[in-house]
């Protein structure tokens, strides 16, 4: 059996500050639906997380995507191809649409109205100022701006750890979504609860290690 | 030029350091000391400063020395420049290269198109208003443009994630360093005049030259200062971003400076 692969790490090692981040990881991440990556916080799961869209390269070892190493790759086209969302929503200054914009700026408004519809957010919010929505609705706008870009992959690196239980679940939904849309979704987490619920198949990294725990439980 | 100030009259002028001594006294500040010292260590250096000029623009002198003068204090500046902030990685270089562009900018206008003539008695003192100033912009636009990237990581990395290139994901952050090393200079430039009296012109009156004669030379150096500044920041913004971010637009890990 083989499962179509988005990401494959090969003996990766990151140090930062003398410290193995992450310690010969060897590991292939499946395109289809949705894997979570848990583990305790400080266990490497960010550094990761921005391996996969070269925010960050490794010391040692090599990550492929889609069978081609990211060295290889230009990270301009990779990181369109590979979108991210942050633990902290990241507004930039201006309205929603100049958010957008951001990821596109020739895009129709059409296209900006599609990509909040997909994450659950009013088209009417396009005008207004980003910095005055509620957390929840900045973490799907920087979502939807990702989404702008076209990407076929999605990283998410703790998008709900600032959220109450409310803008949490419709983000997961969100989420779900998408990927039932063909979106590949890496999703950083530490909540144990939320990792069961929205894993296809769920990663543990513990000691800059990361192995395959299970399969997702989510109905 | 006869109204020139005498050694007594230099010696009479100690009495306003006295004042300003003994106001430290009398309102217990304890700066006396330093009062003094600041006094007797600018009118050393000063001394020093004229006697070497003296030596470089003789007239007869070659004008390589005044270039070899104009040379020392880009140095100088530059090496002033990252010490006042050791946080902005590579500044030595960077500096060093952005009073390069500023020489060539504004002294290349003034001596090209003949607004002075090319002499040492004009190289010197104005090659010396262009560095002078343009240092604080320097220090202010390197020091503000780090500590942005390093303060909104986030968010230059969400701008970078959406697969902007470096320069374009630090754009806004370059403006807003550019501005704020800028506007002190657009606001004294705006004030000349109603506000103070800027330097080289109290300088060119007590020297007795007339009024008119002194405002031109002087509008002549606030130009100066402004493009000097300019292209200092511009220079010194524009090669930050390239020591910041990697070739593969990645935004470099920028420690934070202590004492933060």
């Amino acid at each position: 059996m083989s499962e179509p692969t988005a990401f494959e790490f090969k003996r990766v090692t990151v140090v930062r500050a003398g410290r193995r981040v992450l310690d010969q990881i060897t590991a292939s991440i499946p395109a289809a639906g949705i894997t979570v990556v848990a583990g305790p916080s400080g266990a490497g799961k960010t550094t990761l997380l921005r391996l996969c869209n070269r925010l960050e390269v490794p010391d040692e070892g090599t990550v492929c995507y889609r069978g081609q190493r990211l060295d290889d790759l230009d990270p301009l086209v990779l990181r369109r191809r590979v979108g991210m969302v942050f633990q902290r929503p990241t507004p930039f200054p201006g309205s929603v649409a100049d958010n957008l914009a951001v990821a596109h700026p020739d895009a129709a408004v059409d296209e900006l109205t599609t990509a909040l519809k997909r994450v659950a957010l009013d088209p009417g919010l396009l005008g207004q100022e980003a910095r005055t929505l509620s957390g929840g609705e900045l973490q799907r706008m920087c979502l939807a701006r990702t989404l702008v870009t076209g990407p076929e992959t999605l990283l998410l690196d703790e998008p709900t750890s600032a959220l109450d239980d409310q803008p949490k679940q419709v983000f997961e939904a969100t989420a779900r979504d998408l990927a039932a849309q063909g979106i590949t979704i890496i999703w950083v987490t530490h909540d144990g609860a939320q990792a069961r619920r929205v894993a296809d198949r769920i990663y543990q990294l513990r000691d800059g290690h990361l192995a395959r725990a299970t399969e997702g439980t989510r109905p | 030029m006869n109204d020139t100030v005498t050694w007594v009259g230099l010696a009479v002028s100690l009495l306003l350091v006295v004042v300003a001594a003994g106001i430290s006294w009398w309102q217990r500040l304890g700066l006396q000391r330093q009062i003094l010292i600041a006094a007797a260590r600018a009118l050393a250096q000063l001394l020093l400063v004229g006697a070497a000029l003296t030596l470089v623009i003789a007239p007869g002198r070659s004008i390589w020395w005044s270039w070899l003068w104009v040379a020392a204090m880009v140095g100088y500046a530059s090496t002033v420049a990252r010490r006042r902030a050791p946080e902005v990685p590579n500044l030595l270089t960077l500096a060093l290269a952005s009073f390069a562009a500023a020489a060539v900018v504004t002294l290349g206008v003034l001596f090209g198109l003949h607004v002075f003539p090319l002499t040492g008695r004009t190289l010197v003192p104005i090659a010396g208003m262009m560095v002078g100033n343009s240092m604080t912009a320097t220090v202010l636009a390197g020091r503000r443009l780090t500590d942005e990237l390093r303060d909104k990581r986030d968010e230059v990395e969400a701008r970078l994630a959406l697969g902007q290139p470096s320069r374009q994901a630090a754009a806004p952050y370059v403006r807003g360093a550019l501005r704020a090393a800028l506007t002190p200079q657009i606001e004294t430039t705006k004030a000349t005049g109603l506000v103070f009296l800027p330097g080289a012109m109290t300088g060119l009156i007590l020297a007795g030259a007339r009024p008119l004669q002194a405002v031109l030379v002087q509008a002549v150096v606030m130009f100066l200062v402004l493009a000097a500044t300019a292209t200092t920041t511009v220079v010194i913004a524009l090669g930050l971003i390239r020591r910041l971010f990697t070739h593969d637009h990645r935004l470099v890990h920028l420690p934070v400076p202590a004492g933060h």
